[in-house]
């Protein structure tokens, strides 16, 4: 992909659940554009829209209607995929959800290396790869710990490192940090900032966790489905919330 | 790395116990395909082993094996008088049951015609073939007997010279082998007090009838033994097994026979064939339909249990997709635990099977086609077992991996 080129651009998209009198518009003609190597957060009220945004954005439930462009590739028009979706995925994506979501019968390590293996990296650079982010992240002690020996702070960071295997250009995260102290809480979202910076990835992060929003290049803000705040540095967001 | 054995590595316990299962119910499966050759293997072998070229039974009966076929001694000299007979052996075959320490003991009793047939043919895992015509036995080890072991066989008492293996009857039971005059005295053995019956019905006879009052000397005859009576008939044999001369065309000697009004004649071709069509058959298409159950059974039960199997892994498997695994790896990944469930399962069937058939009462013979073929179905179930899961597998969406 192209430097020059947006990272993340949504064009109207919208998401509306059921059909007549028992219709939701969960998303409503959302609207972003997020250049290479920004990390921007994502807030909100509960019900707002944001994860629903995040899994349009995530390729994982395509919106009614709108078209998402990442890294300068149109990949959807409203549910109409343009690519690969999952092939797109494994390439540029990478996900850490609220709950950690690891696969229970592999290992800490096994949770990164199978990321790294599914995007074709041969197995013994994929073991080297996430042992390295493991120690990033200040688990490599518990590698070799299936996920129900970790806890949630472990588990969270295995996720994470999980997401960042394949160097995406498209982190998406949703409140990654809620099952995290505050100061692994803040290390995790410097690491989203400095992933974003170094490999020219974006970043969207969906939180509720103020003490940290500092460490954002830029804040969206939602609600009812909208995107209200529009690009902003992190002290206009405060300053007019 | 292998998703299907870190799966299995992880629920190590489980994966185990459901193979065992498994194993035990291809066991089942296996020993049923083992049952049926063993009924052939039994129903045949006898006839393989005498070894003659055409069986002489009594008329419209199917030979000694399918039902009561009572020739007389003299068929045997008969038969040696027609051109291209090589030999006649007197042949007696029956099934007794007799109580022996203190245990029913069921077995097949089948005269060898002393002096020709000593039972050099048997296959001995112990002792000698018969040395003398009378009290002497050859028992299949199946039975239990052991060598120079002493049993009492009507009034008299018979010493095992002899132990064979495999040695059965159609119907399962252990085979002794003695001389024809030995077989027709355990046969046609009756109690003292049913002889003394049967003599005092003959006196009473020579008092009321006639015939006796008119000829005292017939009166004095009647008085005898009943084996020196000439008007009663001497013992019959089951069959006569002729073998045909070199060179000689079995076709004319059998058709020559054949036009004899009181036998019929089976090749051993045709008896073997009466064999396996008649008594055999039914048991034969009884496993048959009970084997195609237990094999549906074992695929509906492998089914279910990849389905569970899948089940437990859906939120693993939507994980997989979210995070771009291809449907092949979700595929291979179910497919190679089928795979692996169906094959442990084979190799525990068929080792825990070579240590329990051998206690089996009926013989369990596992050929090398049959494994083949049993191998190629396991395949086939599992594969097939395997459908529902994946059918599941793919219907798992990527964000099923973000709810619950």
């Amino acid at each position: 992909m192209n430097d020059d080129v947006l990272a993340i651009e949504t064009r109207g998209i919208s998401k509306t659940y059921g059909a007549g009198h028992t219709e939701v518009v969960a998303l409503c003609d959302a609207s972003v554009a997020i250049p290479r190597g920004r990390t921007v957060a994502l807030l909100g009220p509960s019900g707002a829209g944001k994860s629903t945004f995040l899994m349009a954005v995530g390729l994982i439930n395509p919106p009614t209607t709108g078209q998402i462009a990442i890294g300068g590739v149109p990949v959807l028009d409203g549910p109409v995929a343009l690519v690969n979706l999952r092939r797109f995925r494994r390439k540029h994506i990478g996900y850490v959800f609220q709950k950690s979501n690891l696969i229970p019968f592999l290992s800490a390590r096994e949770n990164v290396q199978v990321a790294l293996e599914l995007n074709g990296a041969p197995a013994r650079q994929a073991r080297r790869r996430a042992m390295e982010l493991l120690d990033e992240l200040g688990v490599a002690p518990r590698a070799e710990n299936t996920p129900a020996m970790l806890s949630g702070g472990e588990q969270q960071r295995v996720a994470i490192a999980r997401a960042l295997a394949n160097r995406p250009s498209v982190i998406l995260a949703d409140e990654p940090t809620a099952a995290l102290d505050s100061h692994r809480g803040r290390q995790v979202m410097e690491l989203f900032r400095d992933v974003a910076h170094r490999h020219g990835a974006a970043a969207i992060v969906v939180t509720h966790d103020h003490r940290t929003l500092e460490v954002f290049d830029a804040i969206y803000q939602m609600e009812d489905g909208t995107i209200t705040g529009g690009l902003a540095l992190p002290t206009d967001a405060y300053s007019s919330p | 790395m292998n998703l299907a054995v870190k799966d299995i590595q992880h629920n190590l316990g489980r994966f185990a116990l459901t193979v065992l299962g498994i194993g035990m119910l291809l066991m089942i499966v296996m020993g049923m395909g083992g049952i049926y050759r063993g009924l052939v293997e039994d129903a045949t072998l006898l006839l393989e082993r005498i070894g003659g070229d055409l069986w002489v039974v009594q008329r419209d009966t199917r030979g000694p094996f399918a039902e009561i076929s009572r020739v007389p001694r003299t068929l045997a000299h008969r038969l040696l008088a027609v051109p291209g007979v090589q030999s006649a052996r007197e042949f007696v075959f029956h099934t007794i049951q007799r109580q022996h320490e203190g245990r029913p003991l069921r077995m097949s009793v089948l005269g060898l015609s002393w002096p020709q047939d000593k039972g050099q043919w048997l296959p001995l895992v112990a002792g000698r073939p018969l040395a003398q015509n009378h009290f002497e036995l050859i028992a299949d080890k199946t039975l239990g007997l052991r060598l120079h072991e002493r049993i009492q066989l009507g009034k008299e008492t018979y010493t095992v010279v002899g132990v064979t293996s495999g040695m059965a009857s159609t119907a399962g039971d252990g085979m002794i082998f003695v001389t024809v005059w030995d077989a027709q005295v355990i046969q046609f053995d009756a109690p003292g007090e049913a002889i003394r019956l049967e003599r005092a019905a003959r006196e009473h006879r020579s008092r009321t009838e006639d015939i006796f009052l008119h000829q005292p000397l017939l009166a004095e005859q009647l008085a005898r033994p009943t084996a020196d009576l000439p008007a009663a008939a001497s013992p019959e044999l089951s069959a006569v097994v002729v073998r045909i001369a070199p060179g000689a065309n079995q076709e004319k000697v059998a058709s020559t026979i054949a036009s004899w009004s009181d036998v019929s004649v089976f090749t051993k071709a045709g008896q073997g064939e009466l064999l396996l069509k008649g008594m055999v058959d039914k048991s034969r298409r009884q496993l048959g339909m009970f084997r195609t159950l237990l094999t549906i059974i074992a695929a509906v039960v492998m089914s279910l249990i990849l389905y569970t199997l899948t089940l437990d892994k859906l939120h693993s498997i939507a994980l997989l997709k979210l995070i771009g695994a291809p449907n092949r790896t979700i595929l291979g990944m179910i497919l190679q635990q089928a795979i692996v469930l169906g094959a442990v399962g084979y190799g525990i069937a068929y080792l825990v099977g070579q240590k329990v058939f051998p206690h089996f009462p009926r013989r369990v013979v596992l050929t090398n086609e049959d494994l083949l073929r049993l191998a190629i179905i396991v395949l086939g179930i599992s594969v097939i077992s395997s459908v529902l899961g994946i059918w599941k597998a793919m219907r798992a969406a990527p964000n099923d991996a973000l709810m619950g």
